[in-house]
């Protein structure tokens, strides 16, 4: 680990100035990531700046019935409030399917939002990747396939964004409320993360600086049955090959409404609009499920190495629209 | 960087003059000499290195001490100290039940289900649990397994490790 300065800001607008004007400082809250990083030399601040006590680790009401969590609130204590477990189980789910009891006590919201790919070549840095160095070229396109995106990747770029609570939170429309140093921004969180086009070392939309201060959930959604199934190659503690959120509203057996967002197949949090669109109003079935995953996989272009995500999406979609509606009778 | 903190380890505090790149756990191993809590691989992904910071099970390998000035952390050694001098009932049980073979990993796991149990007696729900709301967690097996995977047993003891814990869950 290269040598650095630790700081304590002493508030958030302290703490934004002091990234801001510093090119290597990096914000530190729970390091379950950024810390391993810097063990790798895949990341080298010069300064951390301590954020873990300056922004809330509180979940709160707000008047319209939408929730608020504080950008501190570590994983386990966001599975665990009655309040998510009741209106958005499957943002439970999500989060309790990712990492271990341990890595959840430590990892905080924000940061579970920002934390990096796993990607094989983005953590060794005697590879070549362009994320990690831009220009330098993608070790994974001739090597390691499995874990990659199958859609919005480029030539430059097939790594995939590893939070399962993020595909959550996409799925349910929630915002994330930064701090810069400009004005404070809200940011959809479908709109947090970016496609890696030709600059794959931006992860997401932030500016230098500005920090994730709370992600806020709208009412939940009049879906009656939601749900996240994750799939990966062991039973526990691995990240996906794909996930799947969704929830589903179904009358007379016609879809009202649908959300759907996938995990482990794009650069970001995927958020399937064109399976969504094909499912209002369309039939409950095997066979209009089984439509709607086809469309939105369709633009898929797989690696050799992870062909088999796009059957897997596509299956994984369907059992769990099926148990959707199965859990509704 | 060198920077002075506090640690409160298994009930006394030490101050010590750390670098800022000095993890909890080297911290602990190489400068206090509690060798309680292992370095497996010191990427988070093996759990050996588990401790309890200020209550909450947590990989010290991944937590910089100068980020936990004045935290409360104890180890598989603290918690036999903590029960009259004997050794702790998940001890007891580890032993009972040969939940272990080269025993690298054995204070991590030990730790882990001492968090964990915890845990599920506060209520909090696993990826396994059927009912997502429910506050009453039955830790049967599958639940013992899912809650303990971020602990690795490369002896793959976990044939005992699971009995063991349970035992005392069920207590």
């Amino acid at each position: 680990m290269k040598p650095f300065r630790y700081e304590r800001a002493d508030d958030v607008s302290s703490a934004v100035t002091a990234v801001a004007e510093e090119p290597d400082a990096a914000f530190l809250a729970g390091g379950t990531n950024l810390v391993d990083l810097m063990r790798l030399e895949v990341a080298t601040p010069e300064v951390l700046i301590d954020v873990r006590r300056l922004t809330s680790d509180r979940i709160e009401e707000l008047p319209d019935g939408a929730l608020r969590i504080g950008a501190a609130v570590p994983n386990s204590d966001l599975a665990a409030d009655h309040r998510v477990r009741r209106r958005y189980p499957m943002l439970s789910q999500a989060i309790l399917s990712g990492a271990s009891g341990q890595l959840r006590n430590l990892a905080t919201t924000g940061g579970n939002l920002l934390q990096r790919t796993r990607c094989a070549y983005f953590q060794n840095v005697t590879t070549p990747c362009n994320k990690r160095q831009p220009g330098s070229g993608c070790s994974a396109l001739e090597g390691y396939q499995r874990d990659l995106a199958i859609l919005g990747s480029s030539p430059a770029c097939v790594a995939t964004h590893p939070s399962d609570m993020a595909v959550a939170l996409a799925a349910l429309d929630a915002v994330v409320t930064v701090r810069g140093p400009g004005a404070e921004r809200r940011i959809p969180v479908t709109e947090l993360h970016r496609l890696p086009g030709d600059a794959p070392e931006r992860d997401t939309v932030l500016e230098r600086g500005e920090l994730i201060t709370g992600v806020e959930l709208p009412p939940p959604p009049h879906l009656t049955a939601s749900r996240y199934r994750k799939v990966r190659d062991r039973a526990s503690f691995a990240f996906a090959l794909v996930s799947v959120a969704a929830a589903l509203d179904v009358a007379d057996g016609t879809v009202r409404d649908v959300r759907i967002a996938l995990g482990g197949v794009a650069h970001k949090p995927w958020r399937a609009t064109a399976a969504e669109t094909a499912l209002r109003g369309a039939p409950a079935t095997r066979e209009s499920f089984r439509g709607a995953a086809a469309a939105e996989l369709a633009p898929a272009r797989p690696l050799p190495g992870n062909a088999f995500k796009v059957p897997l999406a596509r299956n994984t979609i369907v059992s769990v629209l099926l148990e959707l509606v199965q859990e509704r009778r | 960087m060198d920077v002075e903190i506090t640690l409160r380890v298994d009930g006394t505090e030490h101050r010590l003059i750390v670098d800022t790149r000095t993890t909890l756990l080297d911290a602990l191993r190489e400068r206090l000499g509690n060798t309680s809590p292992k370095k497996g691989c010191d990427h988070g992904q093996c759990g050996a290195c588990t401790l309890l910071i200020d209550g909450r099970r947590a990989l010290s390998c991944l937590a910089l001490a100068v980020a936990h000035q004045g935290a409360d952390l104890v180890t598989a050694a603290g918690l036999a100290d903590g029960d009259g001098g004997g050794l702790h009932p998940l001890q007891r049980s580890f032993i009972a039940h040969d939940a272990f073979q080269c025993g690298y990993c054995t204070p991590g796991q030990i730790v882990s289900a001492a968090g964990m149990l915890a845990e599920a007696e506060a209520g909090w729900p696993s990826a396994v649990s059927k009912d997502p709301g429910a506050t009453d967690v039955v830790l049967d097996d599958e639940e013992i397994a899912e809650r303990m995977s971020g602990n690795l047993c490369r002896c793959a003891a976990y044939a005992n490790i699971v009995p063991a814990i349970a035992e005392v869950a069920h207590r």
